[in-house]
């Protein structure tokens, strides 16, 4: 029992960190139809922003004398992170993605298959393909709780995502630019006829998205102690299927999904295998694909003819 | 026996009853209008009768059998031809080949004959060739045959969807909105071309259009359906002066009533 | 007489082949040579990618997964074979060609088969979503071969002989195959079934309207482009000495699309430049190391951004030669 509830609590923060990258992804096909394959590179850039702001914030002297990263440095990496990768997301919707918009479907899927491989080699001429050991941020204290080991990490990592995932949705509901989101996800062109800056609202999507996907980058380093360039390819995949599956488009199903991704992911290793931990995803890919296409929170759109 | 009875069909889009318990009749060598104002439905009845949409309820019968919920390449190879509302032609193929697509039956040969080029692959090839220049004649557009399909204009478009679409050797032929964006010159063309689809080559058309010079003129049986619902059926003196047809079109003397986009 | 006929240019065309190969193997470094073969295998991919991606339209992003299904199969089915058919016919080079072209035989049909295994579900789904379940499934397929035991699970499969599989691929057979695989897609692509398959690429609505068997031609168009993407994984197999899951990851996909995007999607000439047009890039882009992906990946964004038609659009090379006749004027009554 106590193992099964440790599967959980693993399971749920790393699909806490799937969510954070699935939102990125889901809100952008919802207005522009795009899956943006770049996502998971920049969930890798904002991983290894937070290494650098760390490493130049002086986190190795803290390290070096046993002594907390103080708080407020840690929140000052979080932001310079976000910041950073919403940029790098603005700047591939602009030089990327807005040229291509209104080619056939296509062509906007190659290019950014594009943008992916060209993040990932760059990033290993960049930040050196080895691994890197992530600095401790966050140094580890462990609790037990009913017999199941919680570390403040863990605990760090559903506070962040919660709050996070609870900005979005005041944001999305509450804000001028969250409402023109929606309104762009419905039907672009009305959205544009009713004299809304599509533009504008496009690059507010891509830096959130982007942003979030950097607060799961520092946050899985922090998890999983190693990164390397290449982080982001198997993880954004995995993102990605969850925000299929919790139906794409949908907020609140990139959340649901990405909860359930990192339930699958965790319980199949712990009591299947865990070779099988990254093809279980592709198996509830394949069967969300083909038994229920638009996810489990998505709604069927019927072709007119 | 009718050729195409429609019993109490009824089409659903969840919140949305597009169709509601319609039914009629069309005899064979019929020339069948449907109308009715914007979103009255016409178009899922097509859409409904050539098997792109399955009735929640009702039964479609085709020569007698029921082809309600049969798949649309199934329901075509048994006879029923269609045309679309916004022209489905294949653009970037010729026009020769648009027509050729359509001719199935005519192609016996296998999968593996065409990459070998057997001689029968070249009979047949030949004679589907054959067939459709002969149809490309019939509507005036032997001419083109080798022209790109979508470089031509609108008008000659809409005789491919119809060359199109007898290459399947219908008996029946569904014409969703053949008059759109014509003027009355080419409108008095398409009644004459209509009557020669029934007179010359047997078929039984049913048409869908708004443009009235055309409905009246060219139908014999007219039947009108609103908001989903059969509110007429006649001749189209009959429709003409019809009380409910004229309030469906015209809308009601109070204010309030409005047919929906 | 028909049979006749072409039997004798078969024998000549394969007579022109060999010829090549001794002049290519007198007169080219092994280098060379290698990367001649592997332009050689790349239009074979190219070409069956071609057939479901741009001439049916129907995009899959996972063909390596086929590719590998072709090269191991290929791999173990000539293993099997080489004994049986050495006692019975002696060894050398006939032999070895019986052994090679059935166990190439073989490694298509089981692509073929996973094929139509992936396709018939698969199908059903259009554009993003089917791209999505064929990267799925291509990284399925390599996961499975990465756990086989029985086929060297990560390290591989070399056969039997501790010096590795045999290496029957030459530029013979490889470009033996290329002739007939392009002879027969051309041929199909140029008939009533690819008329079918354009159409339904072009509107998929209208071509079920015709009574055209959609699922059925798609299906068996993914059958068929699988089968290819084998063939080439078996003549791949048999330059290497081992056939490696690593082989065959989502990257070697992309390069597929990256083949006929650049040729032009939907052209069989432009499947046939891209492919060779990928081999040599990236080949020529050796020397500068580390920087090479990131070029090449630079050079799929602009490529998409100000070419996205590629080299050919949808066009033959030798329909481009042979100039269309002018529209005809329109008529009175048909002007709008």
């Amino acid at each position: 029992m106590t193992q099964f509830l440790q599967q959980i609590i693993n399971g749920l923060s790393l699909g806490s960190i799937y969510a954070l990258i699935a939102l990125g992804y889901t809100m952008v096909y919802g207005i522009l139809k795009l899956i943006n394959f770049a996502h998971g590179e920049v969930f890798m850039v904002g991983a290894y922003t937070g290494f650098y702001a760390a490493g130049a914030l002086g986190v190795a002297g803290f390290e070096a004398q046993n002594q907390g990263f103080p708080w407020y440095l840690a929140l000052l990496v979080l932001i310079i992170a976000m910041a950073a990768a919403a940029l790098l997301g603005v700047t591939i919707e602009f030089l990327a993605y807005r040229p291509v918009r209104s080619a056939p479907r296509l062509t906007p899927l190659i290019t950014a298959i594009g943008v992916s491989l060209f993040l990932q080699n760059a990033g290993m001429l960049l930040f050196s393909p080895n691994p890197q050991r992530y600095p401790a941020i966050l140094s580890e204290v462990r609790f037990e709780l009913f017999g199941v080991i919680v570390t403040n990490i863990k605990l760090t990592i559903f506070a962040v995502a919660l709050c996070l995932m609870l900005g979005l949705h005041l944001f999305v509901q509450k804000t001028w630019t969250g409402r023109a989101m929606r309104a762009l996800s419905f039907n672009i062109d009305a959205a544009k006829l009713m004299g809304i800056d599509t533009n504008q609202v496009i690059r507010s999507t891509f830096a959130i998205g982007s942003g979030l996907a950097a607060a799961g980058g520092i946050l899985f380093g922090l998890d999983q102690i190693t990164i390397n360039p290449l982080m982001g390819v198997l993880t954004g995949l995995k993102a990605f299927v969850a925000a299929v599956l919790g139906g794409i488009g949908s907020i609140p199903g990139a959340v649901v999904g990405g909860l359930l991704i990192g339930l699958a992911e965790q319980l199949t290793a712990g009591y299947l295998s865990p070779e099988y931990r990254d093809a279980i995803t592709f198996v509830i890919l394949i069967l969300i694909l083909l038994l229920k296409p638009e996810g489990l929170l998505g709604i069927v759109r019927v072709e007119k003819v | 026996m009718s050729l195409l009875e429609l019993r109490a069909v009824d089409k659903i889009f969840g919140g949305l009853h597009a169709v509601r318990g319609v039914s009629f009749q069309v005899e064979r060598g019929a020339i069948f209008g449907l109308i009715g104002p914007n979103g009255a439905g016409k178009t899922t009845l097509f859409n409904v009768i050539t098997g792109v949409y399955t009735p929640e309820h009702g039964q479609i019968l085709f020569d007698g059998q029921n082809i309600a919920g049969l798949k649309p390449a199934l329901i075509a190879e048994r006879g029923v031809a269609r045309t679309f509302q916004n022209i489905r032609i294949f653009r970037t193929m010729t026009v020769a080949e648009n027509v050729m697509v359509a001719g199935h039956h005519l192609h016996k040969a296998s999968i593996a004959s065409a990459m070998l080029r057997t001689r029968a692959y070249d009979r047949d090839e030949q004679a589907l060739a054959k067939r459709a220049h002969e149809l490309l004649e019939v509507l005036g557009l032997a001419e083109l045959a080798d022209e790109v399909a979508g470089s031509l204009p609108y008008g000659s478009q809409r005789r491919l969807e119809i060359a199109r679409g007898l290459m399947l050797s219908p008996q029946l032929l569904l014409l969703d909105e053949p008059a759109a964006g014509m003027n009355s010159q080419e409108a008095r063309t398409l009644n004459e071309q209509i009557r020669f689809l029934r007179d010359q080559l047997g078929l039984t058309v049913i048409l869908v259009e708004h443009n009235m010079a055309v409905v009246m003129n060219v139908c014999e049986t007219i039947h009108v359906v609103d908001h989903g619902e059969t509110i007429a059926q006649g001749t189209p003196a009959e429709i003409k002066v019809h009380p409910k047809v004229l309030a469906a079109y015209l809308g009601e003397e109070e204010p309030g009533t409005e047919a929906s986009p | 007489m028909r049979a006749a006929v072409r039997l004798a240019i078969a024998a000549a065309a394969l007579l022109a082949i060999y010829g090549l190969q001794l002049g290519v193997e007198a007169g080219f470094t092994e280098y060379v040579q290698r990367i001649i073969l592997l332009a050689g295998i790349n239009v074979i991919l190219a070409v069956g990618l071609n057939l479901i991606n741009g001439t049916t339209g129907q995009f899959s992003i996972g063909h390596a997964g086929f590719m590998a299904v072709g090269a191991y199969g290929t791999a173990f089915v000539g293993v099997q074979l080489a004994g049986p058919v050495h006692a019975a016919l002696g060894s050398g080079a006939f032999s070895d060609a019986l052994v090679f072209n059935l166990a190439l035989l073989a490694g298509a049909l089981f692509a073929g088969i996973f094929g139509l295994i992936v396709g018939m579900p698969s199908l059903r789904l259009r554009g993003d979503y089917l791209a999505v379940v064929t990267l799925g499934f291509g990284e399925i397929i390599r996961i499975l071969f990465n756990n086989a035991t029985f086929l060297g699970s990560a390290t591989g499969y070399s056969g039997d002989d501790p010096s590795g599989l045999p290496a029957y691929t030459n530029f013979f057979w490889v470009f033996a195959w290329v002739a007939a695989i392009v002879i027969l897609i051309h041929n199909l692509t140029f008939s009533q079934t690819g008329r079918s398959l354009t159409a339904i690429r072009e509107d998929e609505i209208a071509a079920e309207a015709m009574a055209t068997p959609t699922t059925r031609l798609k299906v068996t168009a993914f059958a068929i482009s699988a089968a290819t993407a084998g063939i080439a994984g078996g003549l791949f197999a048999h330059m290497q000495a081992g056939v490696r899951p690593e082989d065959f990851r989502f990257e070697r996909s992309i390069d597929m699309v990256v083949m006929i995007i650049v040729g032009g999607l939907g052209s069989i000439s432009g499947a046939i430049l891209g492919g060779i047009f990928v081999a040599v890039s990236l080949e020529l882009m050796r020397d500068l190391q580390q920087y090479r992906l990131v070029l090449y990946a630079l050079l799929l964004i602009v490529i998409m951004i100000v070419r996205p038609q590629g080299l050919l659009g949808a066009r033959e090379l030798h329909h481009l030669l042979r100039r269309k006749k002018p529209a005809k004027a329109t008529t009175p009554s048909e002007s709008a």
